[in-house]
């Protein structure tokens, strides 16, 4: 079974998910980096594939995109990082990233390597759901990829319902219309978004995105969904350690706690 | 058929390739553009605008010694003419009332050089609309009287501080924008590139200039259809204006002149067609200039409108299917053609209308053809390079 089935399969409340940028703060640091997220706590692993063009990042996220890039990052050094890493790591790893780099590895060598080496799940931003259907949902499945889409306050009752229908892992709901690492805080507009999707009662459970950076705003997001995702306030913890076993550790400690 | 299908494909380019988060803003503008632009309310107000505001239709001039001097019949489409001195304004005042009618309070804009930043913040000067022009860091330093052309329409502008900090990011920096305001707020891109519809939207609005060939040279030369068109391309908002009514008439040749640059194989060039492979760029799949890697590649070309790693999705297809010749012309090339222009005939061309006119010297074509040339901008805000290239 896909670990994030198992996941959800046994935890329902207070999921926590963590961002990095593969590549950053140095080349190296990926696997270390996912060994520190699990020991301190967390249950899901997001990798940052870099881009040069992230265009649903803020200005964070963008910028560990750029040095990652710098430092060397690529998709086949990233690949060649992970070979083995599932005998030091346990938690489902999903991998983010832009449609472009992907498509030029090309999308089926993509989705065996990922099988290869131990990834669960996708989430690819620029990729559109009826894009996804008509073109990479058979290969996805054929690969035991879970491929988890976005919503937004934005996003209709009827499409949240069609994207619903057409995942089996998990809903990312993007906590306001906003890039990530734009806002901080949770406003009562953003709770009334989270009730309102909370009472359509959808078959995925849902973790909110963008905003998430500290104990409190993650309490609030997993008192309104399963959970949340953390990217911005974690590359800021990345940027700033000096240990980044140690800072990590604490760091998803003191949002757990 | 060149032409866009009902998923926004010309041929295996195009589609709308963005997140989520401005699904609605696009979905909102494809279930309603067609059938705003259609109706004759918008009609009477757009073609209003274009005549009365921009000074359309603008000249087809016949160039005699031009003409002379290449043993062709060739005509300039005189796009230099419109107010603002480009042809981005026939875009903006189509999308401004569009916009109006959508219900829109705030309008975002990219720009490169300049050009379609100044020709937003004029549309919105016209309608009263709050705007914000994005525009890379370094293209600020580049092209401050632009700059300072938009702050007196009353925009505010942002600077891209990201990337490269030219085009591309301004690009990315107004996406963001969007995203971050997607109710009130419209995008309007500058040239024939973004997820659709804006291609399409886009090279309607544009259409224009192809509209207005057809019946001039019908009255100039007793046929609608000239031998050859040539226009240059960045993004190719204006060669998608001037190959439009001619897309599916085989026997009008279509030349589309990228930037070479410093030369195709120099890596400081934006020949995107040349250099560049099929990918994802601002959101339809298309050719651009990338590493083998998907990262994108930052372009070269001393115009500033045509420093731009991709095109346009309907050029990706002209070019795949062989229906336009592409061929790249270089910086110094270009500057040669300015200043030809400029001896021969009195007009001093915008550089990226310059690579155009050079196309010229790099194709085959019949004495006593008749030659379009769509000269798309003048080259008042050129006059620095000019200055500093300094070769006449």
């Amino acid at each position: 079974m896909n670990r994030i089935h198992t996941l959800f399969n046994t935890k329902k409340e207070r999921v926590l998910s963590i961002y990095f940028t593969a590549g950053f703060p140095n080349l190296e640091d990926t696997v270390p980096i996912m060994e520190a997220i699990e020991a301190g706590g967390a249950d899901i692993i997001e990798i940052g594939v870099p881009y040069s063009d992230p265009v649903a990042d803020g200005p964070t996220i963008q910028d560990s995109n750029q040095i990652a890039l710098q430092n060397g990052m690529s998709m086949n050094k990233l690949f060649e990082q992970l070979v083995g890493f599932r005998a030091k790591v346990h938690l489902p790893v999903v991998l983010m990233g832009y449609l472009n780099p992907i498509m030029q590895y090309g999308m089926e060598a993509f989705c065996k390597k990922c099988k290869e080496v131990g990834v669960d799940g996708l989430i690819l931003p620029d990729l559109p759901m009826q894009e996804y259907l008509d073109e990479y949902k058979a290969l996805f499945d054929s690969y035991g990829l879970v491929n988890t889409f976005l919503i937004s306050p934005q996003t209709s009752e009827k499409r949240i319902r069609e994207i619903d229908g057409n995942t089996d892992g998990f809903i990312y709901m993007v906590s306001s219309h906003s890039i990530t690492g734009a806002k901080s805080g949770i406003s009562e507009e953003q709770i009334n978004y989270f009730e309102r999707v909370r009472e359509m009662n959808l078959k995925n459970p849902r973790l909110i995105g963008f905003g998430i950076s500290n104990s409190e705003t993650f309490t609030t997001a997993s008192n309104y969904s399963n959970g949340a995702i953390i990217g911005s306030a974690f590359i800021k913890v990345l940027k700033n350690s000096e240990n980044l076993k140690e800072d990590v550790q604490s760091y998803i400690q003191s949002v757990i706690n | 058929m060149i032409g866009v299908d009902e998923r926004g494909y010309y041929g295996s380019f195009g589609g709308a390739f963005i997140p989520e988060m401005l699904h609605p803003n696009v979905e909102e503008l494809k279930e309603n553009y067609e059938a705003i632009m259609a109706s004759p309310e918008f009609q009477a107000e757009f073609r209003g605008l274009l005549k009365d505001y921009v000074g359309r239709p603008t000249p087809l001039y016949f160039a005699s010694r031009l003409s002379e001097k290449y043993g062709a019949k060739v005509y300039l489409k005189r796009e230099d003419l419109c107010h603002t001195g480009a042809h981005k304004v026939n875009n903006t005042i189509g999308q401004i009332i569009l916009a109006k009618k959508l219900g829109k309070k705030r309008i975002i804009a990219e720009t490169g050089a300049g050009q379609h930043g100044v020709a937003t913040a004029t549309v919105c000067a016209l309608m009263g609309m709050e705007c914000t022009v994005y525009m890379g860091e370094l293209d600020i330093q580049r092209q401050r009287p632009n700059v300072e052309r938009m702050r007196i329409l009353g925009a505010q502008v942002i600077p891209a501080t990201s990337g490269s900090k030219t085009l591309k990011d301004a690009t990315n920096e107004a996406m963001r924008a969007w995203i971050n305001n997607p109710v009130d707020t419209h995008y309007i891109i500058g040239s024939v590139v973004g997820p659709h519809p804006y291609p399409e939207m886009v090279a309607r609005f544009q259409s224009v200039i192809s509209e207005e060939i057809k019946w001039q040279l019908k009255e100039k030369e007793g046929r609608e259809n000239p031998d050859l068109v040539i226009a240059c391309v960045g993004g190719g908002s204006n060669a998608a204006g001037a190959f439009f009514h001619y897309y599916n008439t085989p026997e009008v040749r279509l030349i589309a002149a990228e930037a070479g640059g410093l030369g195709v194989e120099s890596g400081k060039t934006a020949a995107t067609t040349a250099k560049g492979t099929p990918g994802i760029l601002h959101g339809s799949k298309t050719i651009l200039m990338q590493t083998e890697d998907g990262q994108v590649v930052e372009p070269h070309s001393i115009s500033a409108g045509l420093d731009y790693p991709g095109i346009g999705p309907v050029h990706a297809h002209l070019f795949e299917v062989g229906r336009a010749e592409f061929v790249a012309v270089e910086d110094e090339d270009a500057m040669k053609s300015g200043i030809e222009l400029s001896r021969l005939e009195g007009i001093i061309p915008a550089i990226e209308s310059a690579h155009a006119l050079y196309a010229l010297n790099m194709i085959e074509y019949k004495k006593d053809d008749v030659i379009v040339i769509n000269l798309s901008g003048r080259g008042d805000k050129d006059l620095e390079t000019y200055i500093k290239w300094g070769g006449y």
